[in-house]
């Protein structure tokens, strides 16, 4: 039986008739096109398939499609700006944050929901903050690094503001 | 694309609805978060024909003051409990509960209801779909044998969520909603000793809410578990402490534990320490009736011994601790 979701993905209104059983990751994969969001479990254990819904990070491998009407999805897709990287994006680049780049777009959803709700965390609250979310390659720190990168350059922006 | 079973995904907005929904279906789920459920299902372990998502029920998502004391919706998030400031100040031990359940990711979504009726653990279940089937499953689930006491008939897959021991010592008690009706039931009676049916819900019922009388005046209260991974991990063994004391001697004491049991329990025999100084030996014996009343099995990759030895020492370090502020 399918039912009906009506939603915005990154920004957009969909309109789709799903069934019951299908995940938030692969409507996103698999009817909408959007890849950049990755799996990388079998359920809840890593946070590659971090996506943001009403701007709360969320595991879209555990998510029902059909339980995401009337609701906002955004993706990583959603972060370049006009073809500009956004500032966690920067950071993850500037900071070599990614290495096989698989965690990646999981790592940055977290950073960005995190920052969403506190624009300033410390280092502590990054590590507390991002644990939903595990890296095989890099050991923590640089992407630990690449979120303080973009809480500075928010931060300077502002101010420029 | 994942291998999801085929079911027909009910979202009603009535906890009335959502009883009748489950009674018209035996093999029907509720869904909260899905932050165990789900993982069931993608694991091949919970294969129902019909799913009864519990997100649209607006009248479970609130934290109401109720008397003197608290009522929590089933539907509340653990993000917002933990940080909830009634909570925070009255009632530290459920936030701090609440707060080391897995990642922040899943505590944005996941509920207080679905941490109560989270489903038993153990090393030889939550696993898998070919991992099981590799082992010939286990006796909770499609085998015949249970790995961890295979001479038995029984099983030990522990109670491991982190949330109901602070509740407990609070005196905590839950309402349920069927077909038939609401009734209220101490949250102890909500559980019994058994890792293959620990529910005690009948099996058109759900739970509603959660209420909290006020706490006992000048209580402190914390809970602390041990787990592999200090950022994200179910307990191995998880313990809430409640106290008043008064000049040295306790006039309250209340200690309950999960992890460590089929089912979160309250510790009998706190009693005998009210009312006697709280000197190392008596600190000793909290310690030693705790680890007698655990009785952890093998259901962890860490060994049983371990648990229970750390679960008396969280018991008689948190006593400790409240106790001497
Ligand atoms: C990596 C990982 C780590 C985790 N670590 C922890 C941890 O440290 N501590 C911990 O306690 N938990 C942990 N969990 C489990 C889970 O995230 C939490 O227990 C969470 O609170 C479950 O809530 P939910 O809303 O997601 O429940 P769901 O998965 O939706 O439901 C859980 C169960 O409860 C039933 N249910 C839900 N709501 C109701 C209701 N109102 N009435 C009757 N039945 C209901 C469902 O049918 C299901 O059987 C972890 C999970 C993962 C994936
Ligand atoms: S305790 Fe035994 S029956 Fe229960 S889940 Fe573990 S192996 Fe299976
Ligand atoms: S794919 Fe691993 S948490 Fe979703
Ligand atoms: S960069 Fe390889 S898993 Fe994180």
């Amino acid at each position: 039986m399918k039912s009906y979701l009506s939603l915005q993905v990154n920004g957009r209104q969909r309109d789709d008739a799903v069934s019951g059983n299908l995940l938030l990751v692969d409507y996103l994969r698999e009817v909408v096109g959007l890849t950049g969001t990755k799996i990388g479990c079998d359920g809840g254990e890593c946070g590659l398939c971090t996506v943001l819904i009403d701007g709360k990070a969320q595991h879209s491998c555990l998510t029902l499609a059909a339980t995401c009407n009337g609701k906002s999805v955004e993706t990583i897709e959603s972060l370049g700006d006009g073809g500009r990287l956004s500032a966690i994006q920067r950071g993850f680049h500037e900071k070599l944050g990614a290495q096989c780049g698989f965690c990646t777009p999981g790592m940055v959803m977290a950073a960005e929901g995190l920052l969403r709700e506190n624009p300033e965390p410390d280092e502590e609250t990054i590590r507390t903050e991002m644990a939903s979310n595990i890296c095989r390659c890099t050991g923590y720190v640089k992407i630990i690094e690449a979120v303080q990168f973009a809480v500075e350059e928010l931060k300077s922006k502002k101010e420029a503001a | 694309m994942e291998n999801m079973p085929e079911f027909t995904l009910h979202r009603p907005d009535t906890a009335e609805e959502a009883a009748k929904l489950k009674a018209s279906d035996d093999s029907s789920r509720y869904l909260a978060g899905g932050t165990d459920m789900i993982v069931n299902v993608r694991r091949g372990i919970e294969a129902p024909e019909t799913m009864i998502d519990l997100t649209a029920i607006g009248e479970i998502t609130q934290i109401a003051v109720d008397g003197d004391g608290l009522r929590i919706g089933a539907g509340v998030k653990l993000a917002d409990l933990c940080v909830h400031a009634d909570i925070v100040a009255k009632y530290p031990a459920i936030a701090q509960a609440a707060a080391s359940v897995a990642g922040p990711t899943h505590r944005s979504y996941g509920t207080i209801g679905g941490n109560l009726c989270l489903d038993t653990r153990c090393l030889f279940y939550n696993q898998s779909q070919w991992w099981r089937e590799s082992n010939n499953f286990c006796l909770k689930h499609k085998g015949e044998v249970c790995h961890v006491a295979p001479g038995g008939k029984r099983c030990f897959a522990a109670f491991s969520g982190d949330v109901a021991p602070a509740l407990m010592v609070y005196g905590a008690e839950v309402d349920l909603v069927g077909p038939g009706g609401e009734r209220t039931i101490p949250l102890p009676d909500l559980y019994r000793n058994d890792g293959m049916d620990h529910l005690t819900l009948e099996k058109d019922e759900l739970l509603v809410s959660i209420r909290l009388p006020a706490p006992p005046a000048g209580s402190l209260s914390a809970y602390e578990k041990s787990r592999i991974r200090g950022s994200i991990d179910f307990p191995l063994a998880g313990c809430a402490v409640l106290l008043t004391s008064d000049g040295g001697q306790l006039s309250e004491l209340q200690i309950a534990l999960t992890a460590v049991n089929p089912f979160p329990q309250m510790v009998k025999g706190t009693d005998d320490f009210v009312g006697k100084p709280l000197d190392d030996e008596a600190l000793d014996a909290i310690r030693d009736i705790v680890r007698t009343q655990a009785k952890p099995m093998r259901t962890t990759t860490v060994r049983p011994w371990y648990r229970r030895r750390v679960v008396g020492a969280l018991a008689r370090k948190l006593v400790m601790r409240l106790a001497s502020v």
